[in-house]
């Protein structure tokens, strides 16, 4: 009796590592089993803490002045999702948010409007109506926002629920209990169905770079959202300390900057929480341009989520214009 | 009052005589029990009514204390060394009033008190100097037999109960608590009983000093009273008992310091003129190994 | 959406008060020179005449060292090391407060970026003064002996790359010691050293514990040659510094020397990409590559090497070059004519031994000593540029396939100043720092400086260290 090779068997199950897909196929093999996925996202290089920090302080002493400070203030404010998102919000407040949105400066309708409002889905049908033909998008948190610990099921149904209301894009949670035990594979699988949940809508991934921690976690979990479908990724709910940091989002520039080089596709980046003041938000667009580059300076690639930053980079816009330091009272709460 | 030295001054204007509070966590609160008590001069003269602490006003500072080490440990020694030499700074700038109560206080004329105020801000310049050496002086790299670096770092215990001396209001003062703060410890300090005010003015200098709040707790009121407490204390890691000058006190305090096993400094007779050398500065240090392979 | 371009965001000249013309600085005041022919200092941005500077002849160094010798004698010599302290820390607060206009001054003088000279020069220089006002009176807890007794005066002798930092290396540690000196800035970046004259008399320093005296070459070599003096530091070219050591054998005086390098960037294929080329940027092009310790040549693991290079030149298309005193430059002018011409002449060099050559594209001024960052690849050991100091922007790759034949390639060489690893892998780290025959050993950094850290070369690099507790030896007689 011919006693069977151990290593014919191994043989035949040798693949082709070499090939010549490139683009997103290339990563097709990445995902197709959890083991394979954890592999690939451990094989990514890592990050440096402080030679990280280090880069986006450098980044942070770029001296943006007259011209090039009106074209930042400007966009920023067009990149702006404003967001209520707080247990005791009504359709009164969301209204006024709107109003906002379309109106920022009460004694300039030269200032452009924000890109998005962001509420929770109940009250999506509300800002809906508010911001009719006005080109202001509603984006809708969901899946058991902020913190994403409920059923898939549940949070499915959240998804359509927001989706069935109006909303033009989603922001959607990982689970970061199955990110810090390893599970990628059920972070994965998440996503994808939330994806398919959301149909053509616009979906956001948010990280919470704050629970994950550490830099390497942040470019792990910026893959794995890229890969599942993500058409964003985005820091932080804001409902967690530390929100977005500069070095955070550098790192998630890299990511997609990276992601944009191995597969041709644009994914966009949201800090979100924490950015309050214009100086601020001119420093994460300084770090947009020197790392992803021009591409990403759209509201298509590159969104802040914040509330009261908008305030800050309308006084801004007007000490620019008049040479004046403006006062709060002359700007609108909502 | 406090005493001056006669100046010509029009005698028609009533002076705004000072509070002696007590300092905590960066603010002067009264102490929490209400109590004061009468310090006078050397001659028996009243001067003040100090702030009596109680053993919750300990707790609280070592609380205070607590929560200011983690900041104040892990800034870089060369901040640590900016903020000491800040001190003596705006000490060298309330010269007069210090020398006026340290004269005060222990009975001294005025040039010899104007002396240890010289002395308390050089001492602290002098440990200023100290705070990104020390590593070079105390720490090593070792030469372990076997493929590995290996080095030996201090560091700060923690946050240190001082007894501050009874006699020496200012430059014995100094000579406890800077030696604790320099490598990042944060000091919960008993004050003189008798010879309090000094310490009080030292607290407002720290408050204007970027000292952080906390890093240094200054409690005016009786060693006798609030040692026990402080010695006894599971959160205080260390204990300095000069101020304690009953050999049998002492001895209670130390055995009382061994149940979380506090690092104590024993209270002797000492010249606080003299230089201090490395005794009190490697006192509340923590000396910590670490060993890494090295290879391909 | 468009481009973001930078308006821009110059650092106003108004803070600094140049004057027309300098005396030589000897005995606490400003004085006329004797015997020396007055020279020019320009700004190599624009080639604008900055000052009138005077040169030092030999009756002059000849005054400014007896002048420190008696300050030794008489005064700082036998000054409680308490008392030096303070003269030093009043000087640390000078600099700290006058810090923006030192700054604005250097960056005029030197042609460096003014952000550098803000965020990196300045502060160390306030820093080294106060590290070693902390030592003056401690000297007995520095490993020199219980009783370590100064050398007396020391002759000392800087570069243009980091005038005022430099300068900083060489002062605190020699007054911190007890020696009182004579300093001699380069040619061509007088003007902070100067400034610095007038902090001395701000801070009450007695006269002549610390003498300028500008000059060139001559002026550096009859300081160096001086009888009077007991001390000789240097930090400049190893063929002057090989010039200086040859003179001082056989005569009584203690010499520390800090020269060239050529070190070698090494990154292995697990280094953590992104920060790695932050590193070797900063590596080479901090500074315009005037630095001694520069990561002027890159090894790189040949497996990733394409990923590299790629990275690298992406990153270097957004290094700005052009006005040291705009807030947004990170490259600014070459130092001086003679020195652009060396980086020329070697660049063509490169090129002709079959080097590829490649720059970023920049829009260069017309005014003023410029050249772009450039890379060469398809380097090796046998060429010029993989052996000679350029002292310029210019970055030269090489590959190599194991950690030994990465430390071998760092090591082939007569220089021996700095090396960098980058790797995530500790063990290897060590390893490699084990085996490197450098003074400093950078590990997922690069151009890391600080007062208590000691900075030197081995070979010809130099000798002697400056920095940290070591660097007291230089300046104490043991």
């Amino acid at each position: 009796m011919q006693r069977e090779r151990s290593w014919a068997g191994n043989r035949s199950r040798l693949p082709r590592v070499t090939t010549t897909d490139t683009g997103v196929d290339s990563l097709a093999d990445v995902t197709s089993s959890e083991d394979r996925l954890r592999r690939f996202l451990l094989g990514l290089p890592g990050v440096d803490q402080v030679g990280a920090e280090a880069r986006a302080a450098a980044l942070s002493t770029r001296s943006i002045k007259t011209t090039a400070k009106a074209y930042a203030l400007d966009l920023a404010i067009q990149m702006i999702d404003l967001t209520t998102l707080e247990g005791s919000d009504t359709p009164g407040k969301v209204r006024a948010l709107c109003a906002k949105a379309k109106r920022p400066d009460p004694a300039d309708p030269t200032a452009p409007q924000v890109a998005a409002v962001c509420v929770y889905p109940d009250l999506v049908a509300t800002a809906k109506f508010e911001l009719r033909g006005t080109g202001i998008n509603v984006a809708s948190v969901a899946t058991a926002f902020p913190s994403g610990r409920s059923s898939l099921a549940i949070k499915q149904q959240d998804t359509r629920d927001a989706v069935a209301a109006g909303a033009d894009e989603v922001d959607m949670v990982i689970d970061r209990g199955a990110f810090l035990s390893g599970r990628y594979g059920l972070v994965f699988d998440e996503i994808a169905a939330i994806r398919e949940a959301a149909g053509d809508t616009h979906l956001k991934v948010i990280l919470e770079t704050g629970e994950l921690v550490t830099y390497d976690n942040v470019r792990r979990a910026s893959w794995l959202a890229m890969l599942a479908g993500a058409d964003f990724i985005k820091t932080s709910t804001g409902k967690v300390s530390p929100a977005a940091t500069l070095p955070v989002t550098l790192v998630m520039l890299e990511a997609v900057r990276d992601y944009h080089e191995a597969t041709g596709l644009h994914i966009g980046v949201k800090p979100a929480g924490g950015i309050r003041t214009a100086k601020d938000a001119i420093k994460y667009l300084v770090t947009v341009n020197e790392t992803a580059g021009p591409d990403w300076l759209d509201p298509e690639l590159f969104r802040f989520g914040a509330s009261s930053l908008l305030n800050d980079l309308l006084m801004q816009r007007t000490k620019l214009a008049t040479g004046n330091y403006p006062g709060p009272d002359y700007f609108t709460l909502d | 009052m406090v005493w001056r030295p006669t100046l010509p001054t029009d005698s028609t204007r009533l002076d705004v005589r000072k509070t002696y509070k007590l300092y905590i966590g960066g603010a002067f609160p009264r102490s929490e029990s209400g109590r004061s008590y009468v310090v006078s001069n050397a001659k028996g003269k009243f001067l003040a009514n100090a702030s009596q602490a109680s053993r919750k006003d300990a707790r609280d500072a070592v609380v205070a204390a607590r929560k200011a080490f983690g900041g104040w440990s892990t800034r870089t020694a060369y901040n640590r060394g900016q903020v000491l030499y800040r001190i003596a700074e705006v000490m060298e700038g309330r010269h007069e009033q210090f020398s006026s109560e340290v004269a005060a206080s222990e009975g001294l004329s005025i040039s010899k008190a104007r002396a240890a105020v010289d002395a308390s801000i050089d001492r602290w310049v002098w440990y200023a100097g100290w705070a990104d050496k020390l590593a070079q002086v105390v720490g090593s790299s070792n030469p372990v037999a076997g493929p590995y670096f290996d080095f030996s770092l201090p560091e700060a215990t923690g946050v240190v109960a001082v007894l501050a001396p009874q006699d020496s209001s200012l430059l014995g003062l100094t000579s406890v608590i800077a030696p604790a703060i320099v490598s990042g410890n944060t000091v919960v300090a008993v004050t003189s009983f008798e010879r309090p005010l000094p310490a009080v003015t030292l607290g407002e200098v720290m408050a204007t000093s970027d000292v952080p709040g906390g890093v240094v707790n200054l409690l005016t009121g009786s060693a006798s009273e609030i040692g026990p407490w402080l010695a006894s204390h599971l959160d205080v890691n260390a204990i300095d008992l000069a101020g304690i000058l009953d050999p049998e006190e002492a001895t209670a305090l130390e055995a009382a310091s061994a149940d979380n096993l506090k690092r104590v400094r024993r209270p002797v007779q000492e010249d606080w003129t003299e230089s201090p050398g490395l005794s009190r500065l490697t006192q509340y240090l923590e000396l910590k190994t670490v060993w890494h392979p090295i290879g391909l | 959406m468009g481009r973001f371009e930078y308006a821009p965001a110059p650092e106003s000249r108004a803070i600094v008060d140049i004057k027309s013309s300098y005396g030589l600085f000897i005995n606490g005041a400003f004085t006329e020179a004797t015997d020396g022919k007055p020279f020019k200092t320009v700004s190599p941005a624009s080639e604008e005449v900055l000052a009138e500077v005077s040169e030092a002849g030999p009756a002059d160094v000849d005054k400014a060292v007896r002048a420190a010798r008696r300050a030794y004698e008489k005064v700082w010599g036998p000054m409680a090391g308490r008392d030096r302290a303070k003269y030093l820390y009043r000087i640390a607060r000078l600099i700290q407060e006058r810090s923006r206009e030192l700054a604005v001054l250097e960056s005029l003088d030197n042609g460096k970026p003014i952000r550098e000279s803000r965020d990196v020069d300045l502060p160390l220089v306030a820093a080294h003064f106060f590290y070693y006002a902390g030592w003056a009176d401690k000297l007995e807890y520095a490993g020199a002996g219980v009783d370590p007794r100064p050398l007396g005066v020391a002759a000392q002798v800087i570069p243009w790359n980091f005038p005022l930092m430099m300068l900083a290396w060489k002062i605190a540690p020699a007054l911190a010691a007890g020696n009182t000196v004579i300093l001699k800035p380069a040619e061509t970046t007088p003007l902070t050293a100067l400034a610095f004259a007038e902090i001395c008399q701000q801070a009450d320093l007695p006269p002549g514990v610390v003498n300028i005296i500008t000059g060139a070459g001559r002026t550096g070599q009859a300081l160096v040659e001086h009888e009077g003096v007991d001390k000789v530091a240097f930090t400049g070219s190893t063929a002057v510094g090989r010039a200086i050591a040859k003179s001082v054998a056989g005569t009584d005086k203690k010499v520390t020397l800090e020269l060239g390098g050529k070190a070698a960037n090494i990154v292995f294929e697990d280094a953590p990409i992104d920060q790695t080329i932050e590193g070797i940027v900063n590596g080479i092009f901090f500074n315009q590559g005037h630095v001694c310790c520069a990561g002027s040549r890159l090894l790189v693991q040949e497996s990733v090497y394409d990923e590299v290079l790629a990275r690298l030149k992406r990153r270097m298309g957004t290094l700005r070059v052009g006005d040291p005193l705009d807030k947004n430059t990170d490259i600014g002018a070459i130092n001086s004519a003679d020195q652009l011409a060396r980086i020329r002449e070697l660049s063509q060099v490169g090129e002709d031994e079959g080097s590829e050559r490649w720059s970023p594209e920049c829009e260069l001024p017309t005014q003023g000593f410029w050249f772009p960052p450039t890379v060469f690849t398809g380097v090796s050991q046998a060429h010029r540029i993989a052996r000679e100091e350029i002292f310029g922007p210019v970055l030269s790759v090489l590959t190599f396939r194991t950690p030994a034949e990465a430390v071998e390639k760092a090591n082939n060489t007569p220089f021996g100043l700095s090396a960098g690893v980058w790797t995530e892998k500790g063990s290897r780290i060590l390893w490699m720092a084990n085996q490197l025959r450098a003074g400093v050993v950078w590990a997922n950094t690069f151009n890391r400086f600080d007062p208590t850290s000691p900075f030197g070369g081995y070979k010809e690099s130099g000798y002697g260290r400056e920095g940290g507790r070591h660097g007291l030896e230089a300046y104490l007689a043991h």
